[in-house]
Parts: structure tokens; sequence; C-alpha cells
């Protein structure tokens, strides 16, 4: 399976329409898959989304800083204090596959 | 036994033990299994609450004190942690998830005696605006059941609607809260950003979520928020400043105040005839009471909906990165490697809607677009505020319909997301800003309920709720249910 090693997405900038490549660029950095119809269904949303999107392309945002914190108040801090707060057998409840002492995956590393 | 359905009648009940708790839940479990249907519970905790009500009965017998909310039955969205409960955000994807903690607000309406009563049905992972993007079916508006409740809160919304319990905690990123309030005849509140703790909520846009009440009564809403606001040492977004007691305050004598409405809400094409007419209704009597109403100018209304979309799923897209098929949830059986572990589970696990907000929400934030799109959103929300901050300089509210038109039916748009977007242009500004807002029973249209909406200055909901109750009295169009 083809995959990238890199989270680096380089497009044409001059495309401001997403192609059949995109999505599937896309779909591998969401880790995500789609079948060949779906694929065609979402590269047409996107289109029309991004179409909704350019509305914001009207707006005049020349010196305005980007809003990026919600609060004026300085974020609070708590002490950083080791504390158990779950149990490994807690920890494990949720797992979908385990043993006794670990959550147990596919095999990662070909010999 | 309908008295009981409110919660002032039932409380006073259980302290005359005319009621005991045990009794007062299994009320509602009955209620709750006679309109099973409406598909508004995905599971009713009657075990723990059964033992909350005995632990209550018991306090009583002994003379002991009881909490403040003791005697309240309240209905959590499926995407609030309670500790020992499962947890799904209607999705597939956390498929036997059981939450090992319990978010901030349920430990502090549990501290004061409340039932929680069961988990309510959403649009998965709290997007969409109908309940149909739910792995578990959509949820029927208990007003006309060919109807959608709203969504995302859409159980939420209903099982207060349909007296399935006193009050609902749902979340609000959009105008999951009000929407939803808006369509079934219900109060609901998103109160301001920081007020209300997120510890425990499942994330959906980190910047945009809040929790807040939906219920028939103010006074109850009143009181929850007075309980579950202030600060919180697992939120540190969450403010530290003072809560008031907002049900005092409730009471207190009120002033004349100075109302805003958008030109541009009430011009929009979209808008119902029959809801605008109510909403001027509602301005020409507010202004005969002895309140300033005036018209201001936005002329941002149609950037709304664009920059919810590109901040909203450029944060899902990293929120949403968590459901791994690893470590808790759903693991797909073809996973044979660490990579078809992810691919496999995310996409068998995921739904469509959520599917399409993650594929957006990457794209927006990967070079090449992230300027064009993402930073050119942050920079035009800031705009969206500024904006919104100078009317409420100015004006006390902000007063506009909560939705353009009444629910709409089930199955009428699920093929056009983008029709479906923008069902939350009138709520999604109180989310880009922060500001409180509230949605409020006092329209209709062809018979359905409508919601107006109050948006009101940052942290004071105080005020809000002081002037939601005086509408409420001078304008509420009772819709009761048979």
């Amino acid at each position: 399976m083809q995959r990238s090693d890199s989270f680096r997405i380089v497009i044409s900038k001059d495309i401001m329409s997403v192609d059949a490549k995109t999505v599937d660029r896309l779909a591998e950095l969401a880790r995500l898959e789609f079948s060949d119809e779906e694929k065609k269904e979402i590269q047409g949303d996107l289109n029309r989304i991004l179409e909704l999107i350019d509305k914001m392309s009207e707006v005049d945002t020349d010196g305005v800083e980007p809003l990026i914190y919600m609060t004026d108040e300085v974020a609070s801090l708590r002490e950083d204090i080791v504390k158990q707060q779950i149990t490994q057998e807690e920890a494990l409840k949720n797992a979908p596959d385990k043993d006794s002492d670990y959550i147990r995956v596919p095999k990662v590393l070909d010999k | 036994m309908s008295k009981i359905d409110a919660f002032s009648n039932s409380r006073e009940a259980l302290l005359n033990s005319d009621i005991s708790a045990v009794e007062l839940v299994n009320h509602f479990i009955e209620r709750i299994e006679k309109h099973a249907e409406l598909n508004v519970f995905l599971e009713v905790f009657g075990e723990s609450a059964l033992a909350k009500a005995k632990e209550i009965d018991e306090k009583l017998s002994k003379g002991e004190e009881i909490g403040r909310l003791a005697g309240m039955v309240i209905s959590i969205k499926d995407n609030i942690c309670y500790k020992g409960h499962k947890i799904s955000a209607s999705s597939h994807i956390l498929e036997g998830f059981e939450s090992l903690f319990s978010s901030t607000v349920v430990e502090r309406l549990l501290a004061e005696d409340a039932i929680i009563i069961g988990r309510t049905n959403c649009d998965e992972f709290a997007m969409g605006s109908s309940n149909e993007n739910s792995y578990f079916g959509n949820v029927k508006n208990p007003h006309n059941t060919k109807t959608t409740p709203g969504g995302s809160s859409g159980g939420a919304s209903a099982s207060v609607a349909a007296g399935l319990c006193h009050l609902s905690l749902g979340s609000d990123t959009g105008g999951s809260i009000r929407q939803p309030a808006s369509f079934t005849g219900t109060i609901g509140l998103k109160p301001t950003y920081g007020r209300v703790s997120r510890h425990g909520l499942i994330a959906y846009a980190s910047s945009f979520d809040q929790f807040g009440p939906i219920s028939n009564s103010i006074e109850d809403i009143a009181l929850v928020m007075e309980i579950m606001a202030g600060g919180d040492e697992y939120d540190s977004t969450c403010s530290k400043s003072d809560v008031p007691s907002y049900s005092d305050l409730l009471k207190d004598k009120k002033g004349k105040k100075r109302i805003a409405y958008l030109d541009s809400h009430l011009n929009h094409e979209g808008l119902d005839p029959e809801v605008k007419k109510r909403t001027e209704e509602i301005i020409d009597g507010l202004r005969s009471e002895g309140h300033v109403v005036e018209e201001c100018k936005f002329d941002l209304l149609e950037q709304l909906i664009p920059v919810y979309q590109v901040l909203t799923t450029a944060e899902a897209s990293s929120n949403l990165a968590r459901y791994d098929g690893i470590h808790f949830g759903y693991r797909s059986d073809k996973a044979t490697d660490l990579y078809t572990t992810y691919v496999k589970s995310r996409s068998e696990g995921f739904g469509k809607e959520v599917k399409r907000r993650i594929m957006l929400g990457t794209y927006v934030l990967s070079e090449g677009y992230y300027d064009a799109y993402f930073s050119k959103a942050q920079k035009v929300r800031r705009l969206v505020k500024e904006r919104t901050e100078a009317i409420l300089k100015d004006y006390d509210f902000i007063i506009s319909p909560s939705t353009p038109h009444a629910a709409f039916e089930l199955g009428s748009q699920v093929e056009d997301p983008i029709k479906m977007y923008l069902e939350d242009i009138f709520t999604v500004q109180a989310n880009l800003t922060g500001q409180p807002a509230i949605s409020l029973p006092l329209a209709e249209s062809a018979g359905m309920p409508v919601g107006v909406q109050l948006m009101g200055k940052d942290f004071n909901e105080a005020e809000l709720l002081q002037f939601s109750a005086e509408l409420l009295h001078n304008y509420h169009l009772k819709k009761d249910l048979a």
C-alpha cells in the first residue's frame, strides 16, 4: 500500500478546486479510505463546500491578527503532580484487544 | 402523576413525602418506555438512577439535608462522560466504550443529588443539524414525528419536549443546543465560552464547544447553571471568575433594556414569513413596554458559516485523530498491520458526515492552503467577534429568530450537506464570538414551534436569564403535547 512518511501535502496553488489526486492524498493523511464511488462524491462535496467558503475572500483582512485564543484570562495551570487516576486494569478495559498486561495490536514489524 | 413533570412540583412532593425518589425515577422510566418509538435514549441508566434515588430517600427518612437538585431527573447527551457508564457520541467507532471518569458537570450535578436517567441520541460526534447522522438512527420530534427534533442535541431536546426528564444536558458547537430547542419548543442555553468546564465532553471543535442545559423551565436552567459553572483545574480554558446565583437573580427587579436586531438576520431570504412577523411583533411589544429596540447593520452574515466550517473541521480533524483502533473503541477485523489498523478501523467506524468533515479539515490545514483557509478564517473570526462586541457595547442583547424556520421533514435534506450547514445561520455567531445565547419558545410556523434567540454580553448569563424569564412571561407560546 502506498503511504507517505511525511505529513506535507504539496498541491499546486493555482488549482483552488480539489481533484481526484488530492482526495487520495487527503484520505491518506487522515488515515481514511474510500471506494471510487465515495471518492467522487467526496470530491464533489469538497468543491461545493469550498465554493461556499470562498465567501471569506470577500472580506478584507489586511492587518487583522488571527483569533486563536477565545478567553482573555490566562490559561490556568495546575501543579504537575503525579497522581494515579486510572489503574492498569481500567486502562485495558476499553482496548479492543488485550492480554492480562498489554494492549494487543496486529504485527507491526516484518521480519 | 403529571404534576411531577415539573421539577418544582416533584421536589415539593418529595419534601412532603407525597412521593419517593424511587417512585419518581420509575415514573420517568415508564414514560421513556412508552415513548420508545421517538428513539430518544440510547440507554436508560436504570440501575444507577435507582441507586441514587434510594440514597435520596434514605437521607430524607433520616432527616438529613438533601442536595439542591434532589428531585431533578436529568438526561445527558451521548458525548458527556459519566464514570462506569457507556458513551459513544452516537458513533460506531466508540462501540462498547465505557467512561473511566465523570465530566466535571456530571460530578457537580450528582453532588447536588441530581438523578442522571440516561444518555440521549445525537448526531455522530455532535456533527449535524437533524440528528440523522447518528449511527443509532434518527430521533423523532415529539411535536410531529415526521420531522426532525434538530441536531446535534436532538435526543436532548426531544427528551425534554416529550416529558421524559426535567432537564437535559447537551453541547453546542454551532447551535447544537439552540436549534433543537427551537424545533421542539423548549428553552436551550449556550453559556459563554469558558463559563462551564468542558472536562469530560467528547471534543468536536475545542474553541467552539460548550455544555449547556435544555429545559421547559428557565428557573431550572438558572439553578443548574449556577451549580455547573465555574473554574475547573481540568479545563485550562474554563474561567475562574465568580458564578453569581442565577436563580436568585431571576427574581430581581427588571429595568428597561437596550436591544439590537440585525438587518441581515431579519431580511434573510430563507426566513419563514410567519417567523419574521412574530419576531417583529415581539420587537414592537418590547418597544411598547419601554425598552429600546433598534436595527443594527451586520455585514458578515454570509461569512459566518464559511468561517465556522473551516475552523470546526480543522479542529475536528485533529481531535478525531485519537480514534485509531488501538487503545479503545472499534477495531476492524480486517486490520493486518499498523497502517490498516488505523485506516480500516477509522473508515468503518466513522460515518459519512464525520469523514466529510475530517477530509475538509485536513484540506484546510494542509501546506499551501493553511493561509488561504485556516488563517484567513481565524482573521475573519476576529472581525466577527469585534463587530459583535461593538454592538453589545451599545446594547444589552441581540434578538433574532433562533432558526430561519420550524423543524423540517426527516430525510428531506440528508443528501444536501450545504443546505444542512446553513441551518445554523443564526446560531453560529455566538460560537464564533464566545458570547452566551439562549433559544426561547416564543414563535411558531404552521403550528410547529420556533425559537427566538437572545445573545448577551460575555459572562453575563445572569442578565440574559433574567430577561429571558421576562420574555417567557410575556410572549411564551405554549405548545403542550398531549
